[in-house]
């Protein structure tokens, strides 16, 4: 240890060439570890950025037609066409409107019902 | 009631007779006289003023109080920290000692000394500390290390002018540009060093505007210079937390001496960008830094007492420090243009220049060296990216340098 000391010429420079390629060494490890870290990263944000470029698909609406609705209900008059609307809520609208006109559901025609989103009030 | 005696004893008791009286007093009005330098530096020619006010001042204090053979009043006491350093002293190592007889600075000096000021200020560097240039170019770290070259080179030149080892280490971490890892170093290697190292640190630290752009200038052509960078990648919240989580564990499994402060910087930066933590964040980096900085720059100042600091040693400090400081930014200009080079030239090799730490400083030098080139170039978050680096760096030069000559001697 005394030689650490009184540290002679070679082995200060010794010291000093082997404490700068640790020094070196240190960080080029870091870097590989952050540019690993940056490329993991990167992929996931190109994939997420990939699906979002993708248009959503846009559900077709669902056409009530004689051929999907058996049986045909009395009085009932041509196809309703609903947009973004589940035939649960479609009935339960239909069963509210008639209710509020005092009108039997049979005397209604209805062409078709489109759900109206926030964006577009 | 003898008046005239306790006259004659207010006397020959006050600071004014012990210029005269006591051995070697003219020293302390040397050391009073260099106080009021350093005030009119900072406060005036506002260098580093935050630090440099305060160990202006602790200076001032330590020299108006302590003369040899009256300690009795002194706000420190260098021979309670000579016997606490001496393996051959009673008191080797007691703080027992050292609190029964201290006066105030040698109370604050107990932080440094321990290594929690040093620590705790790089703790709020953290928290001040954007690492995303870094991040987004992970290649700056290169400059980051290139840049440590004048830690190593001063420090064989400190050998080669008779200092020892420890002695040296300290000397060269001056290069690192980075004042609290110089206070930190040389509190455990010399710590009998620490006022001039201190001192040299800050003031170059407060000159690299002047310092950098002429060698700047000398390592590159006009047409590196105008060189005009790409945005780098974005860097995403995610990779922000992780990065103090992977840095701290990786440096500091690497090199465990760096454990004081790396963890603090790693901590710091974690309450920062974690998201969950602004208290923590704001505290780091607001109220107890400046506490912080309080203490440490007091007491680091307290320790500038005549006998320890007018001597031939404190001028090789001085010269070494310079020294240290123009071959770092030289090491990182060195970087620059391998990377200029290498990138067939779309690297701006003035951004190397910012790996000797000094953050923000070093690399607002390279942005405005850049635009005197370039009206349009905006290299500073592109330097921010080695600047932080060489924070890293120099902190991993002295867990190296404290790895080898720590606990010798």
């Amino acid at each position: 240890m005394q030689d650490l000391v009184n540290i002679s010429i070679p082995t200060a420079a010794g010291t000093a060439l082997l404490g700068y390629l640790v020094v070196f060494f240190g960080l080029v490890l870091l870097m590989v570890v952050l540019l690993i870290m940056g490329s993991v990263f990167e992929k996931k944000r190109a994939s997420a950025e990939k699906a979002a470029a993708i248009p959503a698909p846009t559900r077709e609406a669902p056409v009530l037609t004689m051929e999907n609705t058996l049986p045909k209900a009395k009085g009932t008059a041509g196809e309703l066409k609903l947009y973004n609307t589940e035939p649960k809520d479609a009935a339960m609208i239909m069963a509210i409107v008639a209710d509020t006109l005092g009108k039997p559901l049979n005397e209604l025609r209805f062409i078709s019902i489109r759900e109206v989103t926030d964006d577009e009030v | 009631m003898d008046i005239m005696g306790v006259l004659q004893k207010l006397a020959s008791e006050s600071g004014f007779a012990a210029f005269v009286l006591t051995e070697g007093g003219w020293k302390n009005l040397v050391m009073i006289l260099i106080a009021f330098v350093l005030l009119y530096l900072g406060i005036v020619k506002k260098f580093e003023p935050l630090l440099l006010c305060g160990i202006a001042f602790g200076c001032l204090l330590s020299n108006l109080s302590y003369f040899i053979g009256m300690g009795d009043n002194a706000l420190y006491h260098p021979e309670l920290w000579s016997q606490f350093l001496d393996s051959s002293s009673p008191y080797y190592h007691s703080y027992g000692h050292i609190m029964s007889n201290a006066g105030l600075l040698d109370f604050f000096y107990i932080g440094v000394k321990a290594g929690i000021y040093p620590s705790l200020i790089f703790m709020g560097v953290g928290a001040m500390t954007d690492f995303g240039p870094l991040l987004s170019n992970p290649k700056s770290l290169l400059l980051g290390a290139a840049a440590q070259l004048g830690v190593f080179v001063a420090f064989f030149g400190a050998v080669l002018l008779g200092f020892t080892g420890p002695q040296a280490a300290s000397i060269g971490i001056i290069g690192g540009a980075d004042g609290p890892t110089a206070i930190f170093l040389t509190t455990k290697l010399a710590p009998e060093l620490l006022g001039p190292i201190a001192i040299a640190a800050y003031s170059y630290m407060a000159l690299i505007p002047m310092i950098q752009p002429p060698i700047m200038k000398l390592m590159t052509t006009e047409k590196m210079r105008k060189v005009k960078m790409v945005q780098s990648r974005e860097v995403t919240k995610t990779e922000k937390i992780i990065f103090p989580i992977v840095v701290a564990t990786f440096v500091i499994l690497l090199l465990p001496s760096t454990a004081p402060l790396i963890g603090c910087l790693m901590l710091g930066n974690l309450f920062k960008e974690s998201g969950v933590t602004d208290r923590l964040s704001d505290t780091a980096q607001n109220a107890l830094m400046n506490i912080v900085t309080i203490f440490l720059a007091t007491s680091v100042g307290a320790t500038m007492v005549a006998d320890s600091f007018l001597n031939l040693d404190t001028i090789k400090i001085v010269i070494l420090g310079l020294v240290a400081f123009a071959i770092s930014t030289a090491g990182g200009l060195a970087g620059g243009l391998v990377m200029y080079k290498t990138s067939g030239g779309k690297i701006n090799p003035l951004i190397g220049s910012a790996g000797v730490s000094a953050v923000p400083m070093a690399a607002r030098v390279s942005q405005d060296v850049g635009r005197k080139y370039n009206k349009n170039n905006y290299l500073l978050m592109h330097a921010m990216g080695p600047n932080v680096a060489g924070v890293i760096g120099s902190a991993i030069a002295a867990g190296f340098l404290l790895s080898v000559f720590g606990g010798i001697g």
